[in-house]
């Protein structure tokens, strides 16, 4: 209790390496946008590969997703970042290979959230656009997906605010995200609390308006 | 070369899902602006029958000639597919039981979907035709409300003109008005029989007898997924021979009388 008592923040010091938090933050930023749009992409892909009837073409798909939603995202990271690799006999560089593990992982559920919004439209949608004469491609463009897009955003974007906060998972493999920014200041100041304290506050202050939004657009898709 | 004056031909015509056979081959012919009335207990196989003719369901056996194109189904697959498919559809038109409009479009772009997505015509020109068509189906006022602000039988009056914006040379309805609440029957069937009298050639399933009293010019009885009495309007309801026509009309009987008196 004493020694809880006699405990001086000292935050000053901790912000003072200012250089490496703009860094750190600009990293974080970077993976979180690189992974969601190639998760988006992913999904999207994906997600048509799914639509299909064929059991040969949406088995592989299922497959991926499965492995990536029940494994744990960390190892998935450390896997691609040192496994993978050796497995393929490839070099590649250290910030894809970091990044690898997080895309696909974003990608497993972009797919998921792309399918969910599809099927969740009404069969008589569907035989209503054939009944005019509607080609699949036609159908999908001006009647499905316009309706599907607007149920798919909320989730998506539910989705892209936890994977910012996964991209902190890239401090194992040595990425100097917002994370790993704040270990390397702790080792050189020995102010953990503050410096931890202070990636917390930042993490909140990206994501809070995200999720404010995200709310609104909820709200507005109930309608 | 098919007689010039027939629209639609059926012949044997079979769908089977498994081991269940909903329709056990059906034949029909349809002429040019005739109007047949289907009607029979449900699960007679009359729907799926309807949705076998714009291919919406295919067909196990049988053969199909709508205009010009016929299809034989059955030992050697000839189902057509993707554009092929899409502009067989695109000649017939069909209105649905739970109306169906597009939710994210008005009532005008609704009528407009299929002139332009699928005809590629201009947007104004699509346009025209669209308002002539709502019009037409006293809807004129209403084209700029989304089919959330309309009523059941509004939304079916809307879905009437989208079909028919297609200019289609045969008009499909499944039990249109079964969904609808009962005071709400009367402005659609209204808008039926217009159609009808401008020698729109249909096929409508239904359970409105009235309709069929009033409208038929052929009346088709399905039971079990066959045919068990077909004639002029007059004779099937009024004077039906088969044992399962006079059961199913009984329960029918006092609205008929009803509505002559």
């Amino acid at each position: 209790m004493l020694l809880a008592a006699a405990y001086k923040w000292d935050f000053a010091l901790v912000l003072s390496y200012t250089h490496l938090w703009v860094k750190g933050l600009g990293v974080t930023l970077a993976y979180s946008v690189g992974t969601v749009l190639g998760g988006l992409i992913i999904g999207v892909v994906c997600g048509m590969l799914l639509l299909a009837r064929r059991k040969w073409i949406t088995l592989p798909v299922h497959f991926y997703v499965e492995i990536f939603r029940c494994t744990p995202l960390l190892v998935q990271i450390v896997w691609f970042y040192y496994a993978l690799p050796i497995v393929l006999q490839v070099e590649l560089p250290d910030w894809f290979a970091a990044g690898l593990g997080l895309t696909l992982y974003m990608g497993a559920f972009a797919t998921e959230i792309f399918r969910g919004g599809i099927i969740s439209i009404d069969k008589g949608q569907w035989q209503a656009s054939r009944a005019l004469g509607m080609t699949g491609a036609e159908l999908m463009r001006h009647i499905i997906l316009p309706q599907a897009t607007k149920r798919m955003v909320p989730p998506f974007v539910n989705q892209s605010i936890i994977q910012l906060k996964n991209t902190s998972l890239l401090y194992v493999v040595a990425i100097p995200d917002l994370m790993y920014t704040g270990s390397i200041i702790v080792s050189d100041t020995f102010r953990p609390l503050e410096v931890y304290t202070s990636v917390a506050i930042a993490y909140f202050v990206i994501l809070y308006p995200l999720t404010i939004w995200a709310a609104r657009l909820e709200a507005r898709v109930d309608q | 070369m098919i007689n010039s004056g027939v629209m639609v031909k059926v012949e044997g015509l079979r769908k089977s899902y498994g081991t269940v056979e909903a329709v056990r081959g059906v034949s029909l012919e349809v002429r040019r602006g005739e109007v047949v009335v289907m009607i029979g207990p449900s699960g007679c196989g009359k729907s799926t029958f309807l949705r076998c003719i714009n291919l919406l369901e295919e067909p196990s056996a049988g053969t199909l000639q709508v205009g010009d194109r016929r299809i034989d189904f059955g030992v050697r697959q000839s189902m057509p597919h993707g554009r092929d498919l899409a502009r067989f559809r695109a000649r017939i038109g069909m209105v649905f039981q739970q109306f169906d409009l597009f939710p994210h479009m008005t009532a005008l772009h609704n009528v407009m979907a299929g002139p332009v997505i699928v005809k590629k015509l201009d947007k104004p020109e699509a346009e025209k035709i669209a308002r002539s068509l709502l019009a037409k189906v006293g809807m004129a006022e209403l084209a700029d409300r989304f089919p959330r602000n309309l009523s059941g039988g509004q939304q079916q009056r809307v879905a009437i003109a989208r079909a028919m914006a297609m200019a289609p040379e045969i008009m499909l309805f499944d039990e249109v008005t079964s969904a609808l609440d009962p005071e709400l029957v009367g402005e659609v069937l209204d808008v039926m029989k217009q159609l009808a009298a401008d020698g729109t050639t249909m096929i409508v399933v239904t359970h409105e007898i009235a309709f069929a009293r009033d409208v038929a010019d052929q009346v088709v009885v399905l039971d079990a997924g066959q045919v068990v009495e077909q004639g002029p309007a007059e004779e099937v309801l009024l004077r039906p021979r088969n044992q399962r026509t006079v059961s199913f009309l009984s329960r029918f009987h006092s609205t008929i009388g009803e509505r002559r008196a």
